[in-house]
């Protein structure tokens, strides 16, 4: 009966999801009090019964209950109970689950920390939220409940897929979807705000810290599944431009564009036409991901089961949501949106430009993930975009933004001197270009131009960071006591932005200067490669709980200096008889070693990748700094405090705002 | 500056990014793409001898060949009607078999072999790639039966 | 009005291009195996590997040919329905048991029961690739002469059978057709 029960609070959550929708949204169009402060109580529950199915799961997975076909689908009685737990959100209907959990999670969240939102306001924020969860739930009571039943029930379930298998697929579903769907909360704030007609800097205000953390999420969610797919898919790449990649890049894009247009939108009450696209886009973009990826429109190695008729589903969802909120804006935003004014050459422009350079980023992404399918829709033959297309059109668009990160830290708002910025940056350009030159020079010996170009932006961007910094202490007194003062949003700013130097640093360096070696090796073998010995000390026969392995251990030295042993496994997952690499790496802030295993040769011998991949750790290095970077910016003071302070004059504008 | 000045100068330069991005685009699209081939369409001449393509099958039985002291490999891939024969230098990914739908990227010579530079097979056990499933499916008319050996 | 308009205006071409890519699905393709000759085999069966069951054995009648797995777990929904079909209507149901062992697989009809006349026992898989085989379970209708009629992809429900699979095995069985 407890599968039953995890249904049964489904079709609860979606009932209160159904009245989280309705009343707050009719009690705000009508100043019925009662009906808004609905809101607050029927999110709430709705997030207290999706807890419940949601541990309803958990528990049917840890119990191995096979009479669920969703568990006899994706776990087994030899699955390790960790992975039995992270097999909940391993498949499309689990995933779905916490797609919606994440969802409630954030729309309660809005209801403890917007207490001093106004009633109105508030009212429509938790609705349209609302809005998206019926839409969820009901895609997936009506074409993927998690709870069916499989009658007969099986002995046995036929495993997790074995790539899934593995500590960073524990987290990273979960960090990417709080990512994703923490955008509904700016995406429910920007839908409130063209109802109510309020779009002002306050808006912004409220909305960043927001986004900021779904931000900080994402960018966390990104980096780990880099981080899986470098050592679990075993050839050391750690980006591969896939369509479900790219499905999780794309809002993280112009969710970089997003937060910069909020920094404008709130301080200088400018680019609200554009902002609130942006807000609209990202969220968009998280349903669309959804969408590609559980559509099966595109072929993906990540596809694990995809089914067209759930994308015809979320499809529809797709078009309500952002059809309905594009509609909103056309119709609301040429009546509601006034600009401030700015001079040509401010920190505005520079923002602005910075959103362009990321949704045109977001754009050649996007193309050339759905050209496949525009290509087959006009006649032109099945074809692939591969990595090539997107290296080439994607590097080249970023770098403006290395460069504009630079003077845009420098730029004063509203209206700067040219030539003051010039000054001061004239001798950041010099030493970026001189360092970066003379350290490529020193430390490498082939793709010196790119290596360089690389090297250079970073230094450009961390320079010029801190020379901000610095600046704001120039005329204080006591360095200390300033430093205190500057605001946690610098602080996190700066961070971010030099985490961002720092995966520039990491991609560069790892993509040119990377090698990798096939070799055939048997148990004695010896080779030499990269500056370091590499010996094949042992085959060994080993197992795991679900699965069997042929171990190898690799001796490596340096010099004739022991430096470690690497393991690498070639594993067969019994159940779906299913093969697997583990690689074995040797990882260091300067390089890693990874070695995995290929196939077995003819008697004794195995062929052998080895990799030596120097700086690699440095990508996700500088996504840890841009997620701190991000943390900071949100639980900046100022989000606190000065929502307190014009409280009562909100109240007033949105009263006013209301009136017909 | 005026503002209308101002506005005509974001808006230009916008359109100047747009159409260096445009520019970008299309050149790295021509070189870039992959059109995917099946054996039948090479055999019958279609498919070029001057760029990169992906090729896509299910690999031969008792087709796949080893040297026995280099990684080269060579096997047979069919659509069930024609075979292209495949080389590569290299690993073959986890999942590669006989019987098994994969597709590789890489060139066809001269001698109407293809060299492969990238073997993929995908990461479902019971998954075939669409491209794959599709050409089976245009070359599923008329299968003439004796082509498989079978191993045991 | 007009540019605020462009994003919507934006955001439906790429609808549509997605109402597109959804038609055109790659399991959506209408197979081309239809009003064809269905491939011919001769496998051992199931339950015997020195009796064989072949192409023609289905021939005379109208049968259905199911694509099975004891590892596959759609086939496991699926299978009630056959086992009910079978008892309840006349049909020439042969399985094509599709890279299986005998052992597990002859267990599992025990367990399930056996709606099959004979499953043809296609270990290695090779008819199964005959038939274009992609995902399991398959069902095929293969009318008198041996034409394939009809191919469903994915586990049968019960709708499929009563509306598309029964009526189609009855039209093609009697004799104006």
């Amino acid at each position: 009966m407890i599968p039953e029960l995890g249904h049964f609070t489904l079709i609860l959550a979606l009932a209160m999801a159904i009245i989280q929708t309705i009343f707050p949204l009719a009690g705000a169009a009508n100043g019925n009090q009662a009906w808004m402060a609905l809101a607050r109580p029927v999110a709430r529950l709705q997030f207290l019964f999706i807890s419940i199915a949601f541990g309803v799961l958990i528990y049917s997975f840890l119990s191995n209950d096979f009479s669920v076909a969703y568990v006899a689908q994706n776990s087994n009685s030899l699955l390790p109970a960790i992975y039995r737990l992270s097999a909940v959100w391993g498949a499309h209907e689990g995933s779905l689950l916490l797609w919606a959990l994440i969802l409630s999670l954030w729309t309660t969240a809005v209801t403890f920390y917007s207490k001093r939102l106004p009633v109105f306001f508030l009212a429509r924020v938790i609705a349209v939220m609302g809005s998206v969860s019926v839409g969820f739930l009901l895609f997936m009571l009506l074409t993927s409940n998690p709870f069916e039943r499989l009658l007969p029930i099986p002995a046995d379930g036929s495993d997790l897929n074995p790539l899934l298998q593995d500590p960073g697929l524990i987290i990273h579903p979960p960090m990417l979807y709080m990512g994703y769907v923490g955008f509904s909360v700016a995406f429910g704030f920007a839908i409130a705000a063209l109802l109510g007609g309020n779009l002002d800097s306050s808006w912004a205000r409220w909305s960043r810290p927001w986004t900021l953390l779904a931000w900080m999420f994402l960018t966390i969610g990104i980096a780990l599944g880099s981080w899986w797919a470098y050592y679990e898919l075993g050839w050391g790449g750690w980006w591969f431009w896939d369509p479900v990649e790219n499905a999780s890049f794309m809002p993280w894009l112009i969710g970089t564009a997003l937060i910069h247009s909020f920094a404008a939108t709130e301080k200088r009450d400018v680019f609200k036409n554009w902002t609130i696209l942006l807000a609209i886009c990202a969220f968009a973009l998280s349903l669309l991901g959804t969408f590609l990826v559980r559509s099966g429109v595109l072929t993906s190695v990540h596809a694990f089961a995809t089914d067209p008729e759930r994308g015809i589903f979320i499809l529809i969802l797709l078009g309500f949501f952002v059809g309905g909120s594009l509609l909103l804006y056309a119709l609301r935003a040429p009546s509601t949106i006034k600009g401030g004014q700015f001079k040509l050459f401010s920190r505005e422009t520079l923002l602005l430009f910075n959103s362009i350079l990321f949704l045109v980023a977001m754009l050649t992404v996007l193309l050339g993930t759905l050209y496949p399918l525009i290509a087959e829709a006009l006649g032109m033959g099945k074809l692939s975009v591969g990595a090539p297309y997107f290296n080439a059109v994607f590097i080249p668009v970023m770098a403006p933004v290395a460069l504009l990160i630079g003077i845009g830290a420098i730029v004063k708002w509203k209206q700067d001197d040219y030539k003051r910025v010039a000054r001061q940056l004239r001798f950041l350009l010099l030493a970026s270009v001189v360092i970066g030159v003379v350290l490529s020079v020193t430390f490498f010996d082939n793709h010196l131009v790119r290596t360089c170009a690389g090297i250079v932006a970073a230094l450009w961007v961390t320079f010029t960071s801190i020379a901000a910094l610095l600046a704001r202490l120039k005329h204080r007194q006591n360095k200390l006591i300033a430093l205190q003062t500057i605001p946690r949003g610098f602080y996190g700013m700066t961070i971010a932005h030099i985490g961002f130097a720092v995966t520039i640093i990491g991609i560069t360096i790892t993509s040119q200067h990377s090698v990798d070696l096939h070799e055939r090796m048997a148990p004695g073998d010896k080779v030499e490669f990269a500056d370091y010995q590499f010996s094949l000390e042992e085959l060994r026969p080993t197992t795991g709980p679900n699965f069997k392995a042929t171990e190898a251990v690799v001796k490596v030295e340096k010099n004739g200096v022991y430096v470690t042993d690497l393991h690498s496994q070639k594993r067969i997952y019994t159940v779906r008889n299913m093969p697997m690499t583990e690689a074995g790496i040797d990882s260091s802030l300067m390089r890693d070693i990874y070695i995995s295993l290929g196939e077995p040769l003819d008697g004794e011998a195995w062929s052998i990748r080895l990799y030596h991949k120097p700086f690699v750790r440095w990508i996700w290095l500088g996504a840890i700094f841009m997620a701190l970077g991000g943390l900071l910016a949100a639980t900046d003071r100022r989000y606190r405090l000065k929502v307190e302070k014009n409280n009562a004059a909100l109240v007033e504008e949105t009263a006013a705002s209301l009136k017909p | 500056m005026t503002p209308r000045k101002k506005r005509i100068a974001i808006v230009c330069s916008i359109l100047a990014g747009m159409a260096i991005a445009a520019a970008l685009i299309l050149t790295a699209f021509e070189k870039n793409l992959l059109y995917f081939y099946s054996p039948t369409q090479i055999v019958n001449g279609e498919a070029p001898t001057t760029r990169s393509f992906r090729i896509g099958g299910l690999v031969m039985n008792d087709s796949v060949k080893r040297n026995k002291d280099t990684l080269d490999v060579s096997f047979v891939l069919t659509d069930t009607i024609n075979q292209i024969e495949v080389v590569y230098n290299g690993i073959l990914p986890d999942l590669f078999r006989e019987g098994q739908g994969i597709v590789a990227n890489g060139k066809l010579q001269e001698n109407k072999i293809f060299k492969a530079d990238e073997v993929l097979a995908k990461h479902d056990e019971n998954y075939m790639p669409p491209e794959v499933a599709q050409a089976l499916e245009e070359a599923g008319a008329d299968i003439p039966h004796q082509q498989y050996s079978t191993a045991q | 009005m007009l540019r605020y308009l462009l994003p919507l205006g934006l955001f439906f071409c790429l609808v549509i291009i997605f109402i597109y890519g959804l038609q055109h699905d790659p399991r959506q393709i209408p197979s081309p195996f239809i009003d064809k000759p269905a491939p011919a085999f001769k496998l051992s069966t199931l339950h015997a590997a020195n009796i064989d069951v072949q192409l023609d054995d289905l021939k005379g009648k109208v049968s259905l040919l199911n694509v099975w797995a004891s590892w596959c777990v759609a086939c496991r929904t699926e299978h009630p329905l056959l086992v009910a079909m079978a008892k309840d209507n006349p049909v020439n149901l042969y399985g094509l048991n599709y890279k299986d062992t005998r052992e597990d697989a002859i267990d599992w009809l025990k367990q399930l029961g056996n709606p099959y006349i004979e499953s043809a026992f296609d270990q290695t898989g090779k008819t199964g690739i005959d038939y274009g085989v992609y995902g399991v379970p398959e069902t095929f209708v293969i009318d008198k002469e041996g034409i394939i009629r009809y191919k469903h992809i994915g586990p049968l429900n019960k709708q499929d059978i009563d509306n598309i699979i029964l009526p189609m095995i009855n039209q093609l069985a009697s004799p104006t057709s």
